[in-house]
């Protein structure tokens, strides 16, 4: 009994010696497959290294600078970032949505970090920085000169849209799952129809919604920022998808809760916002982050509708004849910057996860 | 004695208490905002006439911009001529046909790229979901490496990257060769089509047969072995009567054999099938983004197997093989099977994106008519319908699915 138990109890030189024995060479049939995966892999990512490392071409030197280049011709970066990270924000201007963008990262580093956790704060931080971020972008304050939103673009687009849609679309999403889950019948059905038809639909047609329609659904005369209605249609669209990430959560509340709550007399608001929400967004949490990134990628849809994101810029870059023949290297870099925020996010939401199962047995 | 204490001296209520109860009016609501009922009630109706109020509201500000803009109404321009061209179509098509023929062939194209990329999504990320789940520390690696690439980045990245090698490998003069019988060029995938003469339609009913008689065989040989104790790899006689009764046939009809090899000709190639560059690339970009996510499920659906079933499986020596495919997989599949089907609704809805590659699916033909006719509210009405009906019946075909492999209670 006792020796069974040991690798079980083992210390640090057993733990090696285990995972060697379990995942490195668990059989000779083990030891062949992954002597034959390396032998087929290997030479692909030696490949791979030679041409985005050692025969690449970093440093631009004009037009001329890959005319040699066996690997990657990474010059094409150094070249066009200004277009990719800014669209066609006008060029003597950029150190504005660069400020934007730094401020952006600094207020959603702060929102994230769980020591600022509360409205109190969150919320002035939010609206001064939305305010700042905007008077930045638009201009027409003091000595900025105004920059209409239809020359807004790149990065700095990309994460206007994508925080948009996470703040506006996170309250939606909360009502439309309680709305779901009221009894309330004809809130619950108005919530069902909406959820469901917009689930059912790609992002596609609501953006043509947002762009082709929604002008038709206003007084005449009245005019509502593109920006703004395809912002709002990726955030309701968002909502959809969150709302039932948070249904579920509310689901698995014990029932003991409500019951509880209501005991001590709290009125609906209070119980869900006191109670219930906080509980149903915990349990929820990796599937509401798995959403949060999802959107973040889907603001690149904006691309059909002829807004100028990260990923319309770098397009447009293979419009030049001269960098056309890159358009591997070019994709390959935006393809990173939404990695890196992307890949950021999950371990930040494994972290969390990690974290707020502290004190939980599940 | 009282009654009271008459009534709980017996086993509960008496029928005459019960009938009383119910005879007696259910205490009569006021109408008043501490009632939850009334309160509800002024809710709903309030919700209502918001409601009503906003439709209204937009309706007639619709009625007013159309009239305004001169633009009729209703979905009579289906009946006009297209007068534009659609790089590919499973059916007769041509400028003089009609807008509604040309959506036809807009639907047709999303489904059959839809339906190929399912398919391969299906395999690939099934593969690499077990890979990933693997012991083994390289292969898992190795399939953790694409599932996080693959995911992390938008589809339209994917998409555009493939569309763009796709566009700018060779022309068909200097087509890359494929094992001396399909070409890779800038003009797509040309592959060879199987030929069969005069006896290719016998054989397709073959195949028919023989994969319905395929499924036959497994139950058989699973009821066999549940009989006997022999045990017998059920995918083995269906893939035996998979293979030979086709196979039969064909020689039985005089074994005939042509197939059509695709042949460099001029500026293109002659025979063989080709697929569009621009449905190649949708369907690659669609099949790695979609299989990195079914990969992560399938993982899942893996771990969430008790490790002692495995173990217990082990101990009683089975085959690694039958492990995974008799006691693994089914116990997965009922984890597997919910969200596998969100992602295959994904993934159709994912390919609208072939209007940024050209190619003619429902959102590109769409946008096309949207443009000359001016018919936004109609055409996108449409294209909604037509995905919210492909999303109901792709989930009630997955529902169905589902409550066969779900756990029954006894």
């Amino acid at each position: 009994m006792a020796n069974t138990l040991q690798p079980l109890v083992s210390g640090r030189r057993n733990a090696l010696d285990w995972w060697l024995r379990e995942r490195v060479w668990p059989s000779p049939f083990h030891i062949l497959l992954s002597f034959a995966t390396l032998a087929l892999v290997v030479p692909i990512c030696v490949k791979i290294a030679n041409w985005a490392i050692f025969d690449a071409v970093f440093v631009s030197t004009g037009p001329e600078s890959c005319r040699d280049a066996v690997g990657a011709c990474w010059a094409v970066i150094a070249e066009k970032h200004r277009v990719i990270l800014f669209g066609l924000y006008p060029f003597d201007e950029q150190w504005r949505p660069t400020l934007a963008v730094a401020i952006y990262l600094i207020t959603v580093i702060v929102t994230l970090t769980p020591r600022f956790w509360s409205l109190r704060l969150l919320v002035p931080l939010w609206t001064i920085a939305v305010f700042v971020i905007g008077a930045l972008m638009y201009g027409g304050i003091g000595p900025l000169r105004i920059v209409p939103t239809t020359e807004w673009g790149g990065l700095a687009l990309t994460m206007i849209m994508f925080s948009g849609t996470v703040i506006l679309g996170f309250p939606i999403a909360v009502l439309l799952a309680l709305g779901r889950r009221s009894h309330l019948a004809l809130l619950r059905s108005v919530s069902v129809v909406l959820i469901e038809t917009l689930r059912g639909v790609p992002l596609i047609t609501i953006l043509f919604v947002a762009v082709n329609v929604f002008p038709l659904f206003l007084p005449a005369g009245t005019n509502v920022d593109k920006l703004l209605r395809v912002t709002i249609g990726i955030a309701i669209f968002f909502a959809c998808y969150q709302a039932e990430t948070i249904r579920g959560g509310l689901q698995a509340v014990p029932e003991g809760q409500y019951e509880a709550a209501k005991a001590l007399g709290l009125r609906y608001w209070q119980m869900t916002g006191r109670i219930i929400l906080p509980q149903a967004l915990r349990i929820a949490f990796p599937a509401i982050m798995n959403h949060v990134i999802a959107a973040m990628k889907n603001t690149s849809f904006v691309m059909i509708i002829g807004l100028f994101d990260i990923l319309t810029a770098t397009t447009a870059v293979m419009q030049d004849p001269v960098w056309r023949k890159y358009y591997v290297e070019a994709y390959t870099f935006a393809g990173f910057v939404y990695f890196a925020f992307g890949f950021a996010l999950s371990i930040y939401a494994r972290l969390m996860e990690r974290r707020m199962n502290k004190g939980y047995v599940s | 004695m009282t009654s009271i204490d008459r009534s709980l001296a017996a086993s509960g209520p008496t029928r005459a208490d019960i009938r009383a109860r119910q005879a007696a009016k259910p205490p009569r609501r006021r109408l008043s905002w501490g009632d939850p009922f009334t309160r509800g009630l002024i809710y709903q109706a309030g919700l209502a006439i918001l409601l009503a109020l906003g439709i209204h509201a937009l309706y007639s500000n619709v009625s007013e911009n159309l009239q305004r803009q001169n633009i009729a109404t209703g979905f009579s321009f289906l009946e006009q001529l297209a007068r534009f061209n659609i790089g590919e179509s499973p059916i007769p098509y041509s400028a003089s046909d009609t807008y509604g023929r040309a959506l036809l062939v807009g639907v047709l194209n999303t489904l059959r790229v839809a339906a190929v990329a399912i398919v391969f999504a299906t395999v690939l990320g099934v593969a690499a979901g077990v890979a990933r789940a693997s012991r083994n520390v390289v292969i898992s690696t190795l399939a953790g490496t694409y599932v996080e690439l693959a995911r992390n980045v938008p589809i339209i990245l994917h998409v555009l990257l493939w569309s763009s090698i796709i566009r700018n490998l060779p022309p068909p003069r200097q087509a890359h060769d494929l094992l001396g019988i399909g070409f890779i060029s800038n003009r797509g995938l040309t592959v060879p089509l199987p030929g069969f003469g005069t006896s290719g339609g016998t054989i397709m009913i073959a195949l028919g047969v023989a994969v319905l008689s395929a499924f036959a065989a497994a139950r058989l040989a699973r009821r066999y072995g549940e009989r006997t104790g022999r045990y017998v790899e059920p995918i083995v006689p269906a893939l035996a009567v998979l293979v030979a009764l086709p196979l039969l046939t064909w020689l039985v009809t005089g074994a005939q054999f042509t197939p059509d090899i695709p042949q460099r000709r001029g500026f293109g190639f002659t025979g063989g099938l080709t697929l569009s560059p621009e449905f190649f690339a949708l369907a690659i970009g669609l099949t790695i983004y979609t299989g990195a996510f079914i990969a992560e499920i399938v993982r899942g659906g893996i771990q969430a197997v008790p490790k002692g079933q495995v173990e217990a499986a082990r101990a009683l020596g089975l085959h690694p093989f039958s492990i995974m495919t008799r006691i693994v997989l089914p116990q997965a599949l009922r984890v597997i099977v919910p969200p596998l089907s969100s992602q295959f609704l994904s993934l159709t809805k994912n390919s609208s994106l072939g209007v940024i590659i050209g190619y003619p699916e429902l959102v590109n033909i769409g946008n096309t008519v949207m443009n000359q006719t001016g018919q936004a509210m109609e055409m996108v009405t449409i294209m909604m319908l037509i995905y919210f009906t492909l999303s109901l019946i792709t989930s009630l075909l997955m529902n169905f699915y589902n409550s066969r492999v779900a756990l029954k209670g006894r």
